[in-house]
């Protein structure tokens, strides 16, 4: 303890910046107590089982048997596939059309626009058990909505039962799922492009470069911090996500496990489902399994991406 | 002259691709909201009819009603719903200042702590959180779901406000330290209104999850007196699942409350995004 | 900003002991996934036990059965669930039995009143101990449209052969469609399709038990043959039918847009309250005419004593009530369809649940294949089986795949008694 390097000795002369700890403070003690203890149980009983009975520490035995189990491995890539889908189609068709809308919300004096916005929203504040509801009804081969809709435009022949139909089902329940939360890439991108200052543009003006070509090289290059924050927030999202597929096609993620991902699966596993029992343990698995993939997902975008975009500060 | 005709058709295609956008976000909500007035036959044969004087019925609406206190749970939505928010909004913007303003030794470690939170669902603790709760008494109480809403908000409204405050001025800061403010006062007179927008964001970021969710409130406070919407509802198609005037009607009941107050709070969200912008 | 936030925490706390308000006499809470069935325990279950017990306040708390067991589980480990709960039959109340989360019902008031084969469902395997008050049965097999029949001057089935000939002919008149049921949700094609038709081709309890015992394999041709009749279901299914979910299946039927409905007998009374038309029922036709027929007569639902609830005497008071005949004869007659598992005769009025208990005389009853004992593995054979019912009626498997499916998963990890 006595060869205190120097920079800790310059830190140690200064009063103790007491106002960190209570900008700290608050959180920290909420989100210990109720989020992170809560789940340092579920995590460490990844290294517990149940043996004749009795909880007994296993080690690693819970991934050994997650990985080599045909079954359970099975399941398990399954439900990583299709959750990398489920990611990919939010990255090329929400992201895009979240930022298409927010460019064309943008342009200076544009009529409407507040209306636009707000109804564009909506979807993002309905519950999962509305949106669940009224796709079914909407893509239900009985009730003819999809079908009627598709015979006006005379493209009938192309309406099938997507959501019944193991090939179509992922792709159906994603873009329902897009449709849902299109509006917060939205919002974000619509909050940094208010954000930029007049000076900039007008500068931009001044320089001849309008139009297309000023999204393209000025507004997009100064918005990217927050497309930043947008993909990471819909890979966290997306890995996270349960809901959506749950109340669709229920936690069974038919047809024939299709639309099966790592929510729909540590659900069933963790909390059973119907006549199977909850297996904790192998729910815990499941579950450190999915974290230790966001982490990973999230470090890169923290100790790689983050680090090469370039910041402004207006 | 050739200038004002592009804008012109610039305009016009923003318009038109803007409409069509809006009509596929609003057409379900439309489809909800017109049959729930229908009898159980006109829904059926023609879902796309806006309802006439023989088609007309208000026989879901009526069932709603009898069944269950809608306006209670909206109520106890609304509550929790708002404290959650204040109080993410409040603890979650004074973390992130201290984590993207100051140097000090464990700031890296503290940002990743914090961070944890995103990337599992909190779902997976139920049962520790339900056993915490049962031993401090919470149980059936709204503080239990304030609770683990504002745990289960933090991590993402810091990991966004640290962000955005990276981009407030330094020089701003530092002018105020010169004048004498403290580390206070420039957090709340200086920074804060600053981040409004982001504030705002955050705000509805929150909002979504907690209104929307099912599953604590059917763990954590399932009783009559603290059911929220998205639970009565839900019980509500579970016990009429093919009586869809009932089940039209207790979603449109459902959906008309967070679109009035999400077309008020746009309002306040708007005004603070363009007046939060440094200009 | 700061007064808003401490008015609003205020608020919560104000609002917080509402919840907890205990009430003076003892008060009972009924955990249960049937929320079908809430306003009838409201208006005439509940009342007609509180007349008789003063002081005791009843509570039916029911939730959506797809979450019921996860979330009634979270509740038992935190001591929150209510005093009595309802009990799914066969493994997954016998796993809470063995967990200390249901009380021993051994010596309550009138468990004597249930044959030990209404039991079975919620007794140990050997015998010994059971732990839920038996409540109800229900029964498969297929509910028709009276006009549509008549209209079209066909006979209820007798045979296989029969059924199918009716089925082309519901389907070259094309005003009906001949079978509501969908594959989307899965659960329907094992249990209103598999678990339906197949008892007479495994011969109910005798394959049953072949399948425990381990002499028969679920890639013998008797449960193989099912599928068979399963895939051959898909063309007279509606159109889409991949997507149709079971509301939509009783949508269909209840409009009158279908003509027969692969049922089970809880249907009736919502069936009754929907359609404008009268319906009869008729057994799984049999292959030959002349077979013994087999009817799946399955124990469906008990009600348990939580062993850590807070009121347990009161409980008792009400556990021996519902196993007494007078409970008997208000739950059967409120619920058509769900038949008491009561050795005292219940009269029931409702002609559509007279005629499908009248089967019970001629055929022999059985209960699903996948519920005991093979039911308590990994991979749960119950779902395993929904997912390849579902599987071979959309033809994207052969009957021989799904049942070599289900075996290999059963192999995994059940070792039949020598």
């Amino acid at each position: 303890m006595t060869d205190v390097p120097p920079t800790d000795a310059l830190a140690i002369k200064r009063p103790f910046r007491w106002h960190i700890l209570v900008f700290l403070a608050p959180a920290f003690l909420v989100y210990t107590a109720i989020m992170i203890l809560p789940l340092v149980e579920t995590l460490r009983l990844s290294l517990y089982n149940l043996v004749d009975g009795k909880t007994v520490f296993v080690g690693l035995n819970n991934f050994i048997t997650l990985f080599s189990d045909p079954r359970l491995a099975a399941n398990f890539w399954n439900a990583l596939w299709n959750n990398l889908i489920f990611f990919v189609i939010h990255m090329l068709v929400q992201n895009p059309i979240g930022v298409a809308l927010a460019a064309m919300l943008s342009v200076p004096k544009l009529r409407f626009a507040t209306f636009y916005r707000t109804a564009i929203f909506v979807p993002t504040l309905l519950s999962f058990v509305i949106v669940g509801f009224i796709w079914k009804l909407i893509l239900s081969p009985i009730w003819g909505i999809a079908p009627g809709m598709m015979d006006w435009v005379g493209l009938k022949w192309m309406f099938a039962p997507w959501l019944g139909k193991p090939e179509s089902a992922l792709i159906t329940v994603s873009l329902i799922s897009v449709w849902q939360y299109v509006g917060i890439p939205m919002m974000l991108i619509y909050a940094a492009l208010l954000n930029i200052p007049d000076e900039v543009l007008e500068a931009a003006e001044c320089d001849g470069i309008t139009g297309w070509s000023q999204f393209w090289k000025i507004k997009l290059p100064l918005i990217l911090p927050s497309i930043g924050i947008i993909s990471i927030l819909t890979f966290v999202g997306n890995f996270n996500a349960f809901d959506l597929v749950y109340t669709v096609q229920g936690a069974l993620a038919g047809p024939d496990g299709s639309t099966d991902i790592l929510g729909t699966l540590l659900y069933r596993t963790f909390f059973g489902f119907q006549n199977q029992m909850g297996d904790r343990s192998m729910g815990a698995t499941i579950a450190t399994v999915m974290f230790l993939i966001i982490l990973a997902g999230v470090s890169l975008y923290l100790f790689v991406i983050q680090r090469r975009i370039r910041r402004y500060q207006f | 002259m050739a200038k004002a005709r592009t804008s012109y058709l610039r305009s016009g295609l923003i318009h038109l691709a803007l409409i069509s956008y809006t009509l596929i976000a609003l057409f379900p909500v439309f489809l909800t909201l017109v049959n729930s007035f229908k009898t159980r036959n006109a829904i059926f044969r023609e879902p796309m009819a806006i309802p006439t004087p023989s088609t007309f019925s208000l026989v879901g609406y009526e069932t709603v009603l009898k069944q269950g206190d809608f306006i209670g749970y909206f109520q106890n939505s609304l509550i929790v719903t708002v404290v959650s928010i204040a109080l993410v909004l409040l603890f979650g913007a004074m973390a992130a200042f201290a984590l993207s303003e100051y140097r000090f030794r464990g700031n890296l470690v503290m940002g990743l702590y914090l961070a944890l939170g995103i990337m599992i669902p909190i779902r997976l603790g139920t049962v520790a959180i339900l056993q915490g709760m049962v031993a401090a008494g919470l149980v059936n109480t709204l503080t239990a779901l304030v609770l683990v809403y504002t745990a289960q908000g933090l991590p993402l409204a810091i990991f966004i406000l640290s962000e955005f405050m990276r981009t407030v001025s330094d020089d701003l800061k530092n002018a105020g330290r010169i004048d004498g403010l403290s580390e206070y006062a420039i957090f709340f007179r200086l920074v804060l209104p600053l981040v409004r927008p982001a504030m705002a964001t955050v705000a509805v970021f929150t909002m979504i999850p907690i209104w929307n969710d099912l599953w604590f409130p059917l763990i954590l406070a399932p009783g009559e007196e603290t059911k929220t919407v998205t639970l009565g509802a839900q019980m509500f198609i579970g016990q009429f699942v093919t009586n869809w005037n009932a089940v039209l009607s207790a979603l449109s009941l459902a959906i008309l409350p967070v679109l009035v107050l999400y077309v008020i709070f746009s309002r306040q969200l708007i005004r603070g995004i363009t007046s939060g912008a440094v200009k | 900003m700061t007064r808003l936030l401490k008015g609003m925490f205020f608020a919560t706390t104000m609002f917080a002991p509402a919840g907890a308000a205990l009430a003076q006499d003892a008060s009972l809470t009924i955990e249960s996934w049937r929320n079908d069935d809430l306003s009838i325990w409201q208006e005439k279950l509940i009342p007609a036990f509180e007349a008789k017990n003063p002081g005791i306040k009843v509570t039916f708390a029911p939730m959506a059965p797809t979450e019921y067991n996860s979330a009634v589980n979270a509740k038992l480990e935190a001591g929150t669930a209510g005093d009595l709960i309802t009990c799914r039959p066969f493994d997954l109340s016998l796993a809470m039995f063995q967990k200390g989360q249901l009380a021993p019902l051994n010596d309550l008031d009138g468990i004597k009143n249930f044959s030990d084969t209404a039991k079975s469902a919620w007794t140990t395997d050997d015998g010994k101990t059971t732990f839920c008050v038996p409540m109800a049965s229900v029964i498969h097999g297929f509910i028709y449209n009276k006009k549509a029949f008549e209209e079209l001057k066909v006979e209820v089935p007798k045979t296989e052969d029969e059924f199918f000939a009716l089925l082309d002919k519901i389907k070259a008149d094309g005003n009906y469609i001949p079978l509501a049921m969908g594959t989307k949700d899965q659960w329907e094609a094992a249990t209103m399709g598999y678990y339906n038709i197949g008892p007479n081709d495994w011969k109910g309890e005798e394959g049953r038990k072949a399948l425990i015992a381990g002499t028969q394999k679920l890639t013998d041709a008797d449960w193989v043959e099912p599928y068979k009749t399963l895939a051959k279901w898909k063309p007279y299914l509606g159109d889409g039918f991949e997507a149709q979910t079971y509301p939509d299946s009783q949508n269909l039927f209840t409009l009158g847009r279908a003509a027969i409905y692969p049922a089970g007998s809880w249907e009736i009374a919502p069936f009754k309250a929907q359609a404008d038309f009268e319906m009869g029922a008729f057994p799984p036709p049999v292959k030959k005419a002349g077979d013994t027929c087999y009817i799946s007569d399955h124990n469906d639902i008990g009600i348990g004593l939580n062993a850590k609830g807070k009121n347990p005497e009161a409980a008792k008071k009400f556990l021996a009530w519902v196993a007494s005949p007078e409970f008997a004869t208000l739950y059967a007659n409120s619920l058509p369809g769900f038949f008491s598992l009561n050795s005292t005769a219940v009269k029931m009025e409702d002609p559509l649940a007279q005629e499908f208990v009248s089967w019970r005389q001629n055929c022999k009853p059985t209960i699903r294949p996948s519920a005991a004992i093979v039911g308590r593995g990994q991979p749960n054979l119950d779902l395993e089986m929904w997912r390849v019912s579902a599987n071979v009626i959309n033809g994207s498997e052969t009957p021989e795949q799904a049942a070599a499916e289900t075996q290999k998963g059963l192999d995994s990890w059940y070792k039949p008694a020598k």
